[in-house]
């Protein structure tokens, strides 16, 4: 059973307020960084949503995940509660990593959310690691790594495409190819036209989809995770999209012009999806607008929650380094507080 | 504050930032062979716009967009230097040099001793450093300690734009890997610097930048900043002597012995986590050539072993400022 099923009208109710849920979400964060409420810097994933929410219904709630750097469409589309990781991007200690991960760092073991991650193609590796988990104990399960497509020119990625393939490990590679690396466009960054064609050299299949569209992600993943769990090893799938935001919020976007922008826009993938089910008689506007403004409350309680929940208290930052207290840390922590005036580091060691 | 290099120089109001700007166009000016390479440093002029305009005046074949691929552009830039050009990649953040650790640990650092000494390998890398903007642990880290503990590379970590600039063009100039740390919150300091266009400091000089009789201060980087605001506010209770490390690797041991003879108590502060660190080295240093001048316990002043965490609150806990240099002080004035 897939976590939400396409086929199904409740299934594609349910992705649809998905897709909204990031959309709302990531747009809020926009508005409270350029506030200057967030810290850090915030990497948006308005206009990929398809890619996120069509990827993850085709899994199941126990499949494992690695995400991005632009990692909060991930998480919504993999079932996260968006209260939790709110306060995380606010830096609050009810948020899912406790205030120390923030927006690039969000992970939930309990929804096998092996994390955001700040480091440009780190995920896949982790994900072969997941899945090797999985081989090993002989589970009924899959990994799926998100990636960019600047990240397909990353060593380790390759690295860990080869050894999934070389094991036949129940992986997925999902390439977000939203046509940058940052600010270099893809082609400065690739001489292959298609990404996808990297399975070429693993001897693995290879698949190129229209990331605007959830239907067709959702049939390429549900295809590649038969394939991994029938035991025949990873598939490297190339999802083309676009991200409407520039890189990080507050991006001058000097590499690219506004009609492209535009261009792209035309194709957004909530309101293709929303017309389809117009068109089939499952939506009507009124509806439509019902969500959309159910959501924004929804979105809006977020926000309360993130600002109403504790900041952490200083003396936490000393906590989860190890799984038990090590002397050295504490012996510092002593020194800086051996003082005459109590000071900034306060705490009882 | 005028350091003994600014005395009878002409100079220029300039930020870090801009120093660093200046210097890579003027050494590239003067040598073709000078070439930048890395992440978004073209088109999109830098994430933290250090490179800026370079692009446009050197083009895309000296000022080098790579793919997001630093064991690649790392590894090619250590090949580039071993056959005839003098690169200049550089990390956009520091925590990325893991990615990249094989090209400069096993080659980068090793070919020279290992051919006999029979080639040079004239690479500037330059990386940002340092926590402060929110950006959590995988963008946070100071990593010059791995680079100035590992044979064969050197490591300069600036404090002021004038160190900036007199380092970076001793680093590009020099036939050695040489690793440029840049913390990232200092980019918007300014300071003068001079405007001659041979202007460099040794690769392996300290500077005093403010004299004392009862402390010396060593510090790194924004500590060195925050470190004279210390001294200053200490003015008439404790005479505090500060010294801008610069250089990591080669260590200026006998500026610091001579600061301690006079003043017999020592503060060693710097960015990375304390166990093994840079702060450490500092330590050895000064008990190995003035253990008889030392009055007092020494003290260090850096990270509590821990990685950067997000939350602001967290993050001004763990980072080394002002405040902990001053109880740092207080303990052994
Ligand atoms: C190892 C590493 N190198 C560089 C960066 C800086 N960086 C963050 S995101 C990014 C671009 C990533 O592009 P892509 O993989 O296409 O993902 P997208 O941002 O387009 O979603 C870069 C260069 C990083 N975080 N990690």
């Amino acid at each position: 059973m897939p976590s939400i099923d396409l086929e199904s009208e409740q299934g594609r109710e349910e992705a649809l307020r998905r897709m909204l849920t990031i959309r709302k979400f990531d747009t809020k964060v926009g508005e409270h960084f350029a506030d200057g409420e967030i810290p850090g810097f915030v990497h948006l994933y308005v206009g990929e949503e398809a890619v996120g929410v069509g990827a993850c219904a085709a899994l199941e709630e126990d499949d494992y995940i690695t995400s991005t750097h632009r990692g909060h469409g991930h998480c919504i589309a993999k079932g996260l509660d968006p209260n939790l990781m709110m306060a995380e991007v606010f830096g609050k200690r009810e948020g899912y990593c406790n205030g120390k991960g923030g927006s690039m760092h969000i992970a939930d073991m309990d929804a096998n959310m092996l994390g955001a991650n700040g480091i440009v193609g780190a995920g896949p590796p982790l994900g072969a690691g997941a899945a090797l988990t999985i081989n090993q104990k002989g589970e009924d399960r899959v990994a799926l790594s998100f990636l960019g497509d600047g990240a397909v020119a990353q060593g380790q990625v390759h690295e860990a495409v080869n050894l999934a393939s070389a094991w036949d490990l129940p992986l997925i590679l999902l390439v977000e190819n939203n046509q940058y690396g940052e600010g270099t466009p893809v082609s400065d960054q690739h001489n292959l036209e298609k990404l996808s064609d990297t399975a070429g050299a693993y001897d693995i299949p290879g698949i190129h989809v229209d990331g605007m569209d959830i239907t067709a992600v959702n049939e390429a993943v549900a295809e590649a995770r038969e394939h991994a769990r029938n035991g025949k090893g990873p598939t490297f799938i190339e999802a083309d999209t676009y991200r409407f935001h520039g890189h990080f919020e507050g991006d001058e976007e000097l590499y690219r012009d506004e009609d492209e922008v535009e261009e792209w826009r035309k194709r957004d993938p909530i309101t293709d999806f929303s017309e389809r089910l117009i068109d089939r008689d499952e939506l009507t506007e009124e509806k439509f607008e019902e969500m959309q403004a159910e959501i924004e409350s929804e979105i809006e309680d977020a926000i309360a929650y993130a600002k109403d929940a504790d900041e952490p208290v200083p003396e936490e930052a000393y906590d989860d380094m190890f799984s038990a207290n090590v002397p050295d840390i504490e012996r510092f922590v002593q020194q800086a507080n051996a003082r005459t005036d109590g000071g900034t580091h306060g705490g009882e060691f | 504050m005028a350091s003994a290099e600014l005395e009878g120089q002409e100079t220029q109001t300039m930020t870090v930032r801009e120093a660093i700007r200046e210097t890579l166009r003027e050494e590239m000016r003067r040598d073709e062979d000078v070439i930048l390479l890395g992440e978004d440093i073209g088109v999109m002029q830098g994430v933290l716009d250090v490179t800026g305009d370079l692009y446009n005046e050197f083009g895309p074949d000296r000022v080098r967009d790579t793919p997001i691929s630093e064991a690649g552009y790392m590894g090619a830039a250590t090949g580039a230097a071993a056959t005839g050009l003098r690169p200049v990649p550089e990390l956009m953040f520091s925590d990325f040099i893991g990615v990249s650790m094989e090209q400069i640990m096993n080659q980068m650092a090793k070919m020279r001793y290992m051919f006999g000494g029979k080639i040079e390998m004239p690479v500037t890398v330059r990386a940002t450093e340092g926590g402060g903007m929110g950006a959590a642990s995988q963008h946070s880290g100071t990593v010059h300690t791995w680079i100035a503990h590992f044979p064969g590379l050197m490591a300069v970590t600036p404090g002021t734009p004038e160190a900036a600039k007199g380092l970076l063009r001793s680093a590009i100039r020099s036939d050695d890997p040489v690793f440029f740390f840049e913390n990232k919150m200092i980019y918007e300091q300014s300071g003068e610097v001079p405007t001659d266009e041979d202007f460099t400091i040794p690769l392996g000089e300290a500077s005093v930048e403010r004299e004392g009789e009862d402390v010396t201060v060593v510090a790194t980087q924004r500590l060195v900043g925050e470190s004279l605001s210390v001294a200053d506010e200490l003015e008439g209770d404790t005479d505090v002597e500060v010294i801008d490390l610069r250089s990591l690797y080669p260590l200026d041991t006998d500026t610091i012995a001579e600061s301690l003879d006079k003043t017999g108590r020592l503060v060693v502060a710097d960015e990375s986590p304390l166990s093994y660190g840079t702060q450490a080295e500092v330590v050895s240093r000064a008990v190995e050539d003035a253990f008889y001048s030392l009055d007092a316990p020494i003290q260090r002043v850096g990270v509590p072993d821990t990685h950067i965490p997000f939350s602001p609150s967290l993050e001004g806990e763990v980072l080394p400022d002002g405040d902990d240099v001053r109880n740092a002080i207080e303990r052994i004035a």
